[in-house]
This record gives C-alpha cells, sequence and structure tokens, in this order.
C-alpha cells in the first residue's frame, strides 16, 4: 500500500503494550493528519510517554498496529533507522549529548546518518540554532547552558534530521517556569509552519493554544478527544472533567 | 568592639560535618618522603659502629647505577604489562556488553576468570606454560623470562581494564542511548561517537590508578627470577654480606618505586576533582 498524503501519517490501532505485569496501553487508537498538531494530556502513569515512545520504536508494543507514512511499525522486519529518520523526538530531560557543543550535537545525525555534506548541515545547523533564538551559543556545551536552552538545542538537534513528524515528551516538565516560555514559543513556530507535531504536555494553556486536537489518556485508554475549544470548555467524561478540574 | 550581646552562656550552632574530612594532601608524601631519609640517615649513624667498611650511604651510592638499570626494567615492564592489558581488555570490556549471548558470557567468565585470580598465581603459570621461544615464520622470536613475566601480569591488568570498559559504559545514563537511536544512529555509532568518549574521562584517573598498582606489583616478577629491581637488591645484599644493610637498601628500593608512583596518585587525585565538576 502506497501512503498518501490524505491519509493519517500516524495511525495507531488498538495498541496494547505492558512491561511484564503492569499494563500500560489497554488499547488505543488514534490518527494523526498531515500538518495536524495533536496534544495528549492525562494524569502521570496513564501511559501517554509509552504511546509517543511507541510510534518510533523506541518501546516495542505487544500487539495492535502503528502505521506512520502507512509503514508499519509493529513488524519484526521493520528497519527503525529508516523509520527513525522520519520521527523525530523531543525528550523530557533534553538529552543532549554533553562531550559535544550545541553545533555539533545538531549536525551530528545528519553527517553521520543521513551522510549529508557537511558544509551543507553547518549551514542548515546555523539556521537551526537561529530559529530556536540560540545564536552566539553555538560553540558552547550543554553543561554552560540553561534547561530551556538545551530543550531548544535538542529541538534543533531533532529537526536536522528533517523528520516528517516530531514527538514532544513533556518537554518542560523539568524546567524552570521562566525558561518553558522559549521552549514553546518555538514548539509553536514549528507547528505553524505545517509540521506534525504529537505533543504530551501538562502545560493545558499551550495545548489549548496549540493543538488541532486534544486527547485525554488515563488508565492505558483514551477516554475522550475533540477540538480544543470544545474539550475544555465542555469535556464529557467525568474523568476528564476530575481532571481537568485539579490542574485549571 | 562588642565581642558578645549577652553574659549569659550561649550555645552556639552545631554544624553536623563541620569538621574538615582528612585529605590526602601533599604534605603527606614529603612526610613520608623525610620519614624514608630519617630511617636511611639512622642506619648510617648506626653503620658508623663497624669499623673499617664503607658507610652505607656511600655504598648506596656505589651501587645506584645497578639498582636504576633494574629499576628501568621494572617501568619497562609496567609499561608493556599496561600497553597489552588495555588493548586486549578493552575489547574484552566492550564484549561484556555485547548483544549476543554466547559473546557477553565468554567474555564475563575471562574477566572474572583473571580479575580473581592472584597476580603470583597467573606469573607463575605464564612462566611454565609460555615456551622460551615462539617460530613465527622463519624467524625465532625468544621469550625471555621478564617477557613472559610482562605477559602474565598484563592478565589481571586486562581483566581490571576490561570491568573498568563496562562500568564506564554502564555508568552513562540510559537516555544517551535513547536520544541516539531516536537519531537513527545504530548501536555502533551510538556506543563509539557517544557513548565511549564519554567513557574516556571516567576511566582515566583508576585506570592511572590501576597503573600505579601494576608498577608496585612488578617486583613479584623476582620471584620468578627475573632480575629486576627486587631482585638485583637481593644480589647486592649477598655480595656484600652485611646485615646492617639490609633495611636501608630495601628502604632505598622503596624511595625509587615512591617517587615514581605517588605523582602518578597525585595527578589521578587532580583528575578525579576536576572531572567531578562537570
Amino acid at each position: 500500500m502506497v501512503w498518501t498524503a490524505d491519509q493519517p501519517i500516524v495511525r495507531l490501532k488498538d495498541v496494547h503494550k505492558s512491561f511484564n505485569a503492569l499494563t500500560v496501553l489497554k488499547g488505543i487508537s488514534l490518527d494523526v493528519m498531515k500538518g495536524e498538531v495533536i496534544c495528549i494530556i492525562g494524569p502521570s502513569g496513564s501511559g501517554k510517554s509509552t504511546l509517543l515512545r511507541c510510534v518510533n520504536a523506541l518501546v516495542p508494543i505487544n500487539s495492535g498496529s502503528i502505521t506512520v507514512e502507512g509503514q508499519e511499525v509493529n513488524d519484526p522486519k521493520l528497519d527503525k533507522l529508516a523509520l527513525r529518520r522520519k520521527v523525530g523526538m523531543v525528550f523530557q530531560q533534553y538529552n543532549l549529548f554533553p562531550h559535544k557543543t550545541a553545533l555539533e550535537n545538531v549536525m551530528m545525525a545528519p553527517i553521520h546518518v543521513l551522510k549529508r555534506d557537511r558544509k551543507e548541515v553547518e549551514a542548515q545547523a546555523l539556521a537551526l540554532i537561529k530559529k530556536v533564538r540560540l545564536e552566539g551559543k553555538e560553540h558552547v556545551y550543554p553543561g554552560e547552558l540553561s534547561g530551556g536552552q538545551q530543550q531548544r538545542i535538542a529541538i534543533a538537534r531533532s529537526l536536522a534530521m528533517n523528520p516528517d513528524v516530531m514527538l514532544f515528551d513533556e518537554v518542560t516538565a523539568a524546567l524552570d517556569p521562566e525558561t518553558v516560555k522559549g521552549v514553546l514559543v518555538a514548539i509553536r513556530e514549528l507547528a505553524e509552519d505545517g509540521m506534525t507535531c504529537m505533543i504530551v504536555t501538562h502545560e493545558m494553556g499551550f495545548a489549548r493554544e496549540i493543538a488541532n486536537q486534544v486527547y485525554f489518556t488515563d488508565g492505558g485508554l483514551l477516554v475522550e478527544h475533540g477540538p480544543p475549544k470544545e474539550f475544555f470548555a465542555n469535556p464529557r467524561d467525568p474523568r476528564t472533567k476530575q481532571f481537568l478540574d485539579q490542574i485549571l | 568592639m562588642i565581642v558578645s550581646r549577652t553574659d549569659l552562656a550561649v550555645l552556639k550552632p552545631f554544624r553536623v560535618g563541620a569538621a574538615e574530612p582528612w585529605r590526602f594532601s601533599v604534605w603527606h608524601g614529603v612526610a613520608l618522603l623525610l620519614a624514608l631519609i630519617v630511617a636511611i640517615g639512622i642506619g648510617e649513624a648506626q653503620a658508623q659502629v663497624v669499623a673499617g667498611k664503607p658507610g652505607i650511604i656511600a655504598t648506596m651510592i656505589k651501587w645506584t647505577p645497578l639498582l636504576l638499570q633494574g629499576f628501568a626494567l621494572n617501568i619497562a615492564m609496567s609499561f608493556l604489562a599496561m600497553a597489552i592489558g588495555t588493548v586486549v581488555g578493552v575489547p574484552l570490556g566492550l564484549a561484556q556488553i555485547s548483544l549476543l549471548p554466547p559473546i557477553r558470557g565468554s567474555s564475563w567468565f575471562v574477566t572474572q576468570f583473571f580479575r580473581n585470580s592472584p597476580w603470583l598465581v597467573l606469573l607463575f603459570y605464564c612462566m611454565l606454560l609460555l615456551p622460551f621461544e615462539v617460530r613465527i615464520g622463519d624467524t625465532i622470536v625468544p621469550l625471555p623470562g621478564w617477557l613472559k613475566s610482562t605477559i602474565g601480569l598484563s592478565l589481571p591488568v586486562m581483566a581490571n581494564v576490561s570491568e573498568l570498559v563496562r562500568g564506564a559504559v554502564r555508568s552513562i545514563p540510559y537516555t544517551q542511548w535513547e536520544a541516539a537511536e531516536s537519531l537513527a544512529m545504530t548501536r555502533r555509532q551510538t556506543l563509539w561517537m557517544i557513548i565511549l568518549p564519554q567513557c574516556v574521562k571516567r576511566m582515566t584517573p583508576p585506570w592511572m590508578n590501576l597503573y600505579a598498582i601494576l608498577t608496585v606489583a612488578t617486583p613479584l616478577t623476582s620471584v620468578v627470577g627475573v632480575s629486576e629491581a627486587m631482585t638485583l637488591t637481593g644480589d647486592i645484599l649477598s655480595s656484600e654480606g652485611r646485615t646492617e644493610l639490609l633495611v636501608p637498601m630495601y628502604l632505598y628500593l622503596l624511595l625509587f618505586f615512591f617517587l615514581y608512583c605517588y605523582p602518578i596518585a597525585r595527578a589521578t587525585i587532580a583528575l578525579e576533582k576536576r572531572f567531578q565538576v562537570r
């Protein structure tokens, strides 16, 4: 089957995942169209992060199906590296490579994985660092950057691979409040440029502003979803209501 | 100037752990060195009693060139054993984190076997089991005793380096692997470009420590008859035949090792401190 842009770029169908005795995902289905931005919210331990990790095969699933651009992820013959070139991921703890400068962090994968020309990659990397507003920090090591700055470099590092989908796993959860905004601005600009984004977040205001669809997970299930206005104004499920009451 | 605002007894705040922890400083090394020199001096004074014989210091100076020659062999053996041990130990350590169970298991076994064997036993085995020469093609390469015992010493070094590598790789947070994986890097790329460069820094101080331990262990080879500094000291003592020389001569030998190893220990501590900051 050839994937075309009118089909969902990421499609999860009845995804189950358990770690030994602990069942984390109990049948998750959702579609993401190209250029769409979805936010996944829910209490901790509800399987949000695992769900994201399944999409780029960092975590193998037990049953069900995940496709990215029509390619089945839950397949033993899957070329994981090919999948991960299409799907970028940003982590809660940034996970920059501490022995490399900001610029080297961004340039590493395109040069060594995509085997692209160094000059060309450097130009792109500099542009990306400028885009996340960290000009002048190119030759600084991650240890000398603030959490928010590191996270923005991590975003640039993922973007340098020219992914089709970006996954954001609670990227502001570990940040000092004053540095959160810069990261959210970077993600918003990315979304405005038409990048497909799957965002796990606790920033409700941000979700309301940026998402096309908001999903609420609880206990390994998708409880409900909808466009943000509707979702936040009139949650239908009592669990969603309770969660939003606690947070907002 | 107000010394105190009250005449009443005041309980000053009690600070837990306020006392300075005892630290190994340059002065401890200097003190040790002085103690050695004083001990040799006392020996010299006592020796004055023996009439008609040259003084102890004069005897020491007489034999110093020979002792230095022997000591040079100790250093050479330590260098070579460290080099062999590291060159073989690093791949062995990497094999210990292999994804293939047979490779992982066998390298684990080899590491544990040599790490938990007495160095002297390994030395004896190498002396007895290795041939005195090997034929490579048409050339015959002799294997003198010092070379065989160097190989013997390199075995425990290899095992220790293997554990250093394994431990260092395990100490890198798993999230580094995950980040590299999500950038579509292969396991090999991740290992060589992300994980191992970070390990080098962590491994250097314990590696230097291992070298210092190896160096002070090289006199073990005297037991299997290698003419290094320890053996030569014994030879010198028996040729002089003076019991009052015994303690000063061995102290003198100890001084050689101390002067060589102490700076390494200092450098190790300095490196550890520097790497802790980051």
